[in-house]
């Protein structure tokens, strides 16, 4: 049994003194794919602040020896005239220029976008350069912030054929919150559900029942509910 | 002889001007145009404090800018929106209290500043310190840049915002100090500020845009100091009247490639 790439214990987080998340433990393996599902303000991005060291919390995150992030924000707020081209964007990742091309192709640009400039490109074309960015410097582990649906990550490859290859080819490590069940069941070796606490952690087949989908789809509705009668 | 001495302070404000122009362009793009352009105004009071005690003025100005300094860092790392008006209206009655404070005739020199009175060894330490100041900021562009575009992918690289943001602010201070002799206390963040705002006017990179900073810097120093060392004029107007002209030609020139 190897170490664990990384292991969190009773992880508990509080944002102005609400409570965010509840005891949550799981752990992430070599080349496994762990899914993290939730309604919205289930506290998904929290903890993946929290695990990039942005929140204080209780319990215990434990790495594995010399583990390098990578990271993909759901959003990307770029000033449209920030001075700033996607080669030089890149770059900043890990200040060579080393493999900058070789990843930019493997996403589907041509290696002309270096030279434009970040701000002005599309939001899918923003989201497949952040791709590049975390994947650049060949992370043990990826955090992946799935967009919300309708954003053509990659000009019409999916988010899935991309998990995909991630998987087959890099063997990549990755954390992955997503909105779509479909992803969950064919791609995430592992997943778990929260809603402030644990719901569901467990390979989908078996954690994900019926009864845990009414669950967590229930809150999301409950919430639908209060907005309108507010 | 006189000669000489135009091309002494014309070196010494080509290289203060540079080093502000460069750390002016994170403070344009972090958004603290206007804090950065207030800070200066703390060193006034530090500056007559130095006086009353009959200690170097320069180490007054310095202790007043570091104490500014660790004040901004602070409010920075622990308030979710930056205070801005706080900071202009702290900024600002230091700048009420120093003119109060500041004897009549040091207080001209102090807030419009005199370059006649620039010795040698001052210049040379104010290049030597510009240089330095570039070289470390140089070293930290990156990771300052990363943390303006996004904090979270900073912190995936292991980056402390706190220690950059720290180190950042400490080099300004230590411009603002080298500067204050050339501008004054009044007029040195727009030479912090102005390059960099004209830079950006006309950038598309930020290769482009860190050169540009710079040499609006350079230019503006050099063409102030020549105005004010040919025509009798205060430094600090010199200076920042001719940073204003290139903000002027780069915004005509923005707005002409737009149109």
């Amino acid at each position: 049994m190897t170490t664990p790439l990384l292991k969190v214990e009773n992880l508990s987080v509080d944002l102005e003194k609400n409570r965010i998340l509840d005891n949550i433990s799981f752990e992430v393996n070599q080349g496994e794919t762990l899914a993290l599902i939730g309604p919205n303000g289930a506290g998904k991005s929290v903890l993946f602040r929290t695990l990039l060291g942005m929140h204080p919390y209780k319990g215990r995150i434990t790495w594995g020896p010399n583990v390098k992030l990578g990271y993909v924000p759901q959003r990307f707020d770029v000033e449209p005239d920030l001075p700033i081209t996607v080669g030089e964007f890149l770059n900043l990742r890990s200040g060579k220029r080393r493999g900058v091309i070789a990843e930019i192709e493997a996403l589907g640009f041509t290696k002309e976008i270096l030279k434009d400039r970040l701000g002005v490109l599309s939001g899918g074309q923003q989201q497949r350069v952040l791709i590049a960015w975390a994947l650049l410097d060949h992370p043990d582990l990826l955090l992946f912030d799935e967009p919300t649906a309708g954003v053509d990550i990659a000009g019409g490859e999916t988010v899935y054929s991309l998990l995909h290859k991630l998987q087959t080819e890099r063997k990549m490590t990755t954390i992955i919150i997503s909105h779509e069940l479909q992803v969950v069941f064919q791609h995430a070796t592992k997943v778990l559900c929260i809603n402030q606490s644990t719901v569901c952690y467990g390979p989908p087949k078996t954690a994900l029942t019926g009864e845990i989908l009414s669950k967590l789809f229930r809150v999301e509705m409950e919430h639908h509910e209060e907005h309108h009668h507010d | 002889m006189i000669e000489i001495n135009i091309l002494f302070l014309l070196v010494v404000g080509i290289f203060v001007g540079g080093a502000a122009g460069f750390l002016g362009s994170f403070m344009v793009l972090k958004r603290m145009a206007l804090v950065g352009d207030a800070f200066t105004h703390v060193a006034l009071p530090g500056l007559a404090i130095g006086l009353m005690l009959n200690i170097d003025p320069m180490l007054g100005a310095f202790t007043a800018l570091i104490i500014a300094a660790l004040g901004i860092w602070y409010l920075e790392e622990t308030s979710r929106i930056y205070p801005e008006a706080l900071v202009g209206i702290f900024f600002t009655g230091a700048l009420a209290v120093g003119i109060l404070i500041t004897p009549e005739p040091e207080l001209l020199e102090a807030l419009f500043g005199d370059i006649q009175n620039i010795t040698a060894l001052e210049g040379l330490v104010a290049v030597g310190a510009s240089i330095l100041v570039m070289g470390v900021a140089y070293f930290l562009s990156r990771k300052l840049i990363l943390g303006v575009i996004s904090e979270e992918l900073a912190r995936s690289l292991k980056i402390s915002k706190r220690k950059v943001n720290l180190l950042y602010l400490l080099l300004v201070t230590a411009v603002v100090t080298l500067g204050i002799r050339f501008v004054g206390t009044l007029l040195m963040g727009a030479l912090v500020i102005v390059p960099a705002a004209s830079a950006r006017n006309i950038s598309r990179s930020l290769g482009s845009y860190y050169l540009l900073s710079i040499l609006f810097g350079v230019a503006s120093a050099a063409l102030g100091v020549y105005l004010s060392t040919s025509y009798g004029l205060p430094s600090g107007p010199a200076v920042v009247l001719s940073s204003l002209g290139f903000f002027g030609g780069t915004f005509l020139l923005k707005k002409a490639f737009k149109a």
